[in-house]
């Protein structure tokens, strides 16, 4: 029932730039056996290269025992792990429903126009990448945006500018990333 | 590293000296910096509070508290100083220095006080506060009393006594019964009475172990109170979960939360952290026989796993698919194992049924909704903030006394409850009490208490799209009527909102959201439909409206509005500026007009101008 | 085995514990319609088709009898106006989704479902997980699965490249129910869909047919290259 696949089939995916299966079977050591085992592995990966390698998968499938199809599975599922790179600078804009009466849906089309990409997007330059979050739970503020971390509330269109502005200086990084406690 | 305490009386010990050694009249300068308190600027404060109590070598005479969030978010970032109790709204740093300074000298700084909105009269104490005079705070009112970061001062604050009842009293029984007898109803959404559940648990067999879960997978976007809770006081769910796992032969316990509340995770963490060092979780709990030991699970960002089920095989490790129940998850939960689930707040109210005796707990609240209930109340309303009131307490107490009523000009029509699973309650019946049954009467359902108001500024049909367009993401996708009901009731509200809409849409809509109830396995989808039902009750003729007229009341579909320029018009050129397509015209100093043909409705012009010269029709 | 007494429409009925409510009614010779069930499989309850309705009063609700286990005193009714309802407004979803398929378009006549009234969708796939629990539960492959969610998701490989671990048994496809017609286009007669035409047979690739377990039966491609 095992027999392995012969000729075509048999996969040449390189190692993509960067990923150690060193460090990926340490995590897998370290997390697997927690509860949540797989999650809290591919949290931590992800929160070392900033997403999921593929590489890094077959990895953690081989270390854990769990086959591909169930490490993919609940990578993509889940939403805040991404599987492919991501820019410099993280903008999360917060679409829950108090940022969403707000006029939080504008606000994202305003970054959708000034960075000239969809959510989920990264820039060519590789500076940003625009995704948005069902709710960060400071609802009082919103509409919310999270950039690298640092809350900008009250956002109001004529102000995204000035929001990128401040992310392109690298001020936004005082703080850990906090749309992902992964990053901690 | 804390010393372990070996025996109940060693546990009573510390707490006596702990309280003994706390002098109440030090003047203590309290800044709550919860996730809001920080994004409003509250790490800013403290930072200066240090700076000026060290540089006044103020050390030991005036002490610093940095708490969990209180609930008051607009006033954020603020300051509380004890013993007095007086509160200084939104803070600049700047003005730290001056308060450290009239903190030591014992004084108040009129100019710094909140101001109430009718008469203007400066209000100096937190209790007399419009926003917190009608609230019950049994649960939030504990945030401003304690560090998170410090068991101690959870402990000095009457923490673990419960727990520490509970074992010496010797009868996990009891417990159970206690709980039953407070009427203590799930906090998470439909309200199962909790001592129900746990007598459950009680009865399985224990031999391969038993499960208590903490759901602080809050998915309920414009709910945060459970992320509060956790922040601001963690050793209550600790303690909570330790008197359940006694009552009900539990082993072994999970907190799973969302991994969007990062500062919920860290505290939890070093609340675990702390509880075992001092031997309040582990092996052999303060000297007895009784073991119990807690783990923290983060979610990753999936609203389904809010559902028991798919929670449970989140834990699992694996996709957050809800699977049939029977069998519940209280015969085979985690691992196939007996696992109780229960959210934050139902949790954070063990110990105080415990502390308090379920007898008084009872009397708070009505005959079979008792104690409070902590709501999000956010959206469209000047106090924005956690509120905790009675059960039984009505929606328009709610808004209009404790909220302050709307934000702007617009009349308030409606409140949201319950999520994406609730539904929209109109202003016409804002004397409904609040608790589980009359809100599903009333098409809705209490949820975990998120409460957002809407004004006439908010369209009902562009609300039910924005739930369906969650929805239809966040659905697992195994049920084929959940998955492609969802779609496509997105898919004709989206058409009404367009004003491509037809009467026999409307009607197929309402058709396939009944079906869609009936036919999905799990609460995600049998809940699904209530946001586009509850409006389709409600305010009919709103998406009559979208359809007939091909207009948008509330003045926010896109597809189904103009802007225009009016003679308040001075010419500033601003709107000419922020256009980012080109569409406004106009030389400086005259009227300005917009190119209907150009405009893509981004609204930037009205958001820019000064002079309220931008009409939306 | 403790039997368990319920009522199927109205009958009282004695089934073993375990028994599923879609069994005992199939048992009992009642019609219901299913999509994602298949003897041999786990059930799963995808396609929401076999729903019933269980429970008296306001606590009546529709379950999906493939995955629901038969209890003790369960009143079980499997065609009340509420379960029809419920499987024509599937059957228009279906219909408006995969309109192509034989299955559906049958199952769609026999409920009297004549019209659909959504924008037309051409999909081909109903994510019922047939396919996947083949491979994972019969071929011990675990090569496909679902990906993603919701509206997003759909089954096939993981970063969708060829697995490893899939021996192109071709079982997967066979068990498919909205293109069945692959698996039968040795009857010309009922081969409307022609999508075989379309499809590489799953030993194409492979050098040694004899290893594989295929279930493209009777595909004779192998039958053809051995002889050539």
């Amino acid at each position: 029932m095992t027999q392995r696949a012969n000729g075509p089939d048999s996969r040449d995916i390189r190692p993509q730039q960067g990923v150690d299966t060193k460090d990926i079977r340490e995590i897998v050591a370290r997390r697997g056996d927690e509860r949540g085992g797989l999650i809290a592995v591919l949290q931590d990966i992800q929160a070392r290269y900033g997403y999921l390698p593929q590489e890094g998968l077959k990895e953690v499938a081989e270390g854990t025992g769990r086959s591909l199809v169930d490490v993919y599975g609940v990578a993509t599922f889940y939403r805040s792990f991404s599987l492919t790179p991501r820019g410099k600078h993280l903008i999360c804009v917060c679409l829950g429903t108090a940022c969403h009466v707000r006029g939080a849906p504008r606000i994202l089309e305003q970054f959708q126009r000034e960075l000239g990409v969809g959510v989920g997007g990264t820039t060519p330059d590789g500076e940003f990448t625009l995704e948005t979050v069902n709710c960060l739970g400071a609802c009082a503020l919103g509409p919310v945006v999270v950039v690298d971390g640092k809350y900008f509330s009250n956002v109001a269109m004529p102000g995204v500018k000035g929001i990128l502005r401040e992310a392109r200086s690298g001020s936004t990084r005082l703080k850990e990333p906090a749309a992902q406690a992964s990053a901690r | 590293m804390r010393e372990k305490l070996n025996s109940i009386d060693h546990f009573e010990a510390l707490q006596d000296r702990l309280v003994s050694e706390w002098d109440r009249d030090v003047p203590t300068i309290v800044i709550p910096a919860g996730t809001c308190g920080r994004a409003a600027g509250a790490d800013e404060l403290i930072h200066a509070t240090q700076q000026e109590i060290t540089s006044r070598k103020l050390d030991g005479r005036i002490r610093l508290r940095i708490t969990g969030c209180h609930g008051l978010c607009e006033m954020e970032p603020c300051v509380l100083i004890e013993p007095e109790g007086t509160i200084y709204p939104k803070i600049d740093p700047t003005e730290m220095a001056r308060i450290v300074e009239a903190v030591a000298r014992g004084e108040v700084l009129e100019d710094l006080l909140s101001q109430d909105p009718e008469t203007g009269a400066r209000i100096q104490k937190q209790k007399d506060l419009p926003f917190l005079k009608k609230q019950v705070r049994t649960i939030l009112g504990r945030n401003e009393m304690l560090d998170p970061m410090r068991i101690e001062d959870y402990v000095r604050s009457g923490g673990y006594s419960a727990m520490a009842k509970v074992l010496a009293r010797g009868a996990p029984a009891a417990v159970v019964e206690d709980v039953k007898a407070s009427g203590l109803r799930g906090r998470g959404g439909a309200g199962f009475p909790t001592g129900r559940k746990w007598e459950l648990l009680a009865k399985q067999p224990s031999d391969g172990g038993k499960f208590l879960v903490c759901n602080a997978d809050e998915g309920d976007p414009g709910a945060y109170m459970d992320r509060s809770v956790l922040e601001g006081n963690p050793h209550s769910i600790v303690e909570g979960m330790i008197i359940g796992a006694y009552g009900t032969g539990a082993t072994e316990g999970v907190i799973y939360v969302r991994n969007e509340y990062p500062l919920a995770v860290e505290h939890a963490d070093i609340a675990l952290q702390q509880a075992r060092e001092l031997g309040l979780l582990g092996e052999h709990i303060l000297g007895t026989d009784f073991c119990f030991d807690i783990s923290l699970v983060r979610g990753a960002g999936a609203f389904v796993c809010g559902e028991e089920t798919a929670l449970i095989r989140s834990i699992e490790g694996k996709i957050g698919e809800p699977r049939q129940r029977p069998p519940f998850p209280v015969e085979k939960g985690i691992d196939n194992k007996p696992t109780a689930i229960n959210n934050v707040e139902t949790w954070a109210n063990i110990p105080i049924i415990i502390a308090q005796g379920a007898q008084q707990f009872a009397e708070i609240g009505t005959a079979n909704n008792s104690g409070t209930k902590v709501f999000s109340l956010v959206g469209k309303i000047r106090n924005t903030g956690l509120v905790e009131v009675p059960m039984g307490t009505t929606i328009r107490e709610i808004v209009h006394d404790i909220g302050g009523g709307p934000a702007g000009n617009a009349r308030i029509k409606a409140v949201q409850t319950g999520g994406p699973s609730g539904g929209c309650i109109p202003a016409e019946m804002f004397d409904l009490p609040i608790d589980y049954d009359s809100l599903v009467e009333a098409g809705s359902i209490m949820g975990s208490g998120g409460m957002i108001v809407m004004d006439e500024d908010t369209c009902m049909v562009d609300v039910a799209r924005y739930f369906m367009n969650f929805l239809k993401d966040e659905s697992c996708g195994k049920c084929f009527t959940c998955r492609k009901g969802t779609q496509r009731m997105y898919e004709i509200l989206d058409d009404i909102a367009k004003g491509s809409g037809t009467l026999e849409q409307l009607d197929l809509l309402e058709e396939l959201a009944h079906v869609v109830k009936d036919t999905a396995m799990c609460g995600l989808g049998q809940t699904a439909p209530n946001p586009v039902l509850s409006t389709l009750r409600y305010f009919r003729d709103e998406y009559v409206e979208h359809i007939r007229k091909r207009r948008c009341p509330a003045g926010v579909c896109k597809e189904l509005i103009t802007y225009s320029i009016n003679e308040n018009c001075v010419g500033c050129q601003a709107c000419v500026r922020a256009c980012p397509v080109g569409a406004v015209k106009g030389r400086e100093k005259e009227q300005h007009s917009i190119d209907a043909e150009k405009c893509i409705k981004c609204g930037l012009c009205r958001n820019v101008c000064k002079f309220e010269a931008v009409d939306v029709t | 085995m403790p039997e368990i007494g319920l009522t199927i429409n109205g009958l009282p009925v004695t089934v073993d514990e375990g028994t599923t409510l879609l069994e005992a009614v199939r048992f009992l010779g009642w019609p219901i319609p299913t999509l994602c069930y298949m003897d041999g499989l786990s059930p799963y309850g995808a396609c929401r088709l076999c729903v019933v309705e269980i429970g008296e009063g306001a606590e009546a609700r529709l379950v999906s009898s493939c995955t629901y286990p038969a209890q003790e005193g369960l009143k079980v009714r499997t065609a009340s106006e509420r379960v029809l309802r419920a499987r024509r407004m599937t059957l228009e979803l279906l219909l408006a989704s995969c309109p192509q398929s034989k299955t559906i378009q049958d199952l769609a006549a026999a409920h009297g479902v004549r019209q659909q009234r959504f924008k037309q969708e051409y999909e081909d796939c109903i994510l019922c997980g047939r396919c996947v629990r083949m491979c994972e539960e019969q071929m011990m492959a675990k090569a496909i699965g679902f990906r993603n969610r919701g509206e997003n998701r759909s089954i096939g490989t993981p970063f969708d490249i060829k697995s490893d671990v899939c021996r192109l048994c071709g079982a997967c496809m066979y068990v498919c129910p909205t293109c069945q017609l692959r698996c039968t286009y040795n009857e010309p007669e009922r081969a409307i869909c022609g999508a075989c035409a379309n499809l590489t047979p799953p030993c194409i690739d492979k050098e040694q047919f004899n290893d594989m377990m295929c279930y493209m039966s009777p595909c004779v491609a192998c039958e053809i290259e051995k002889e050539g």
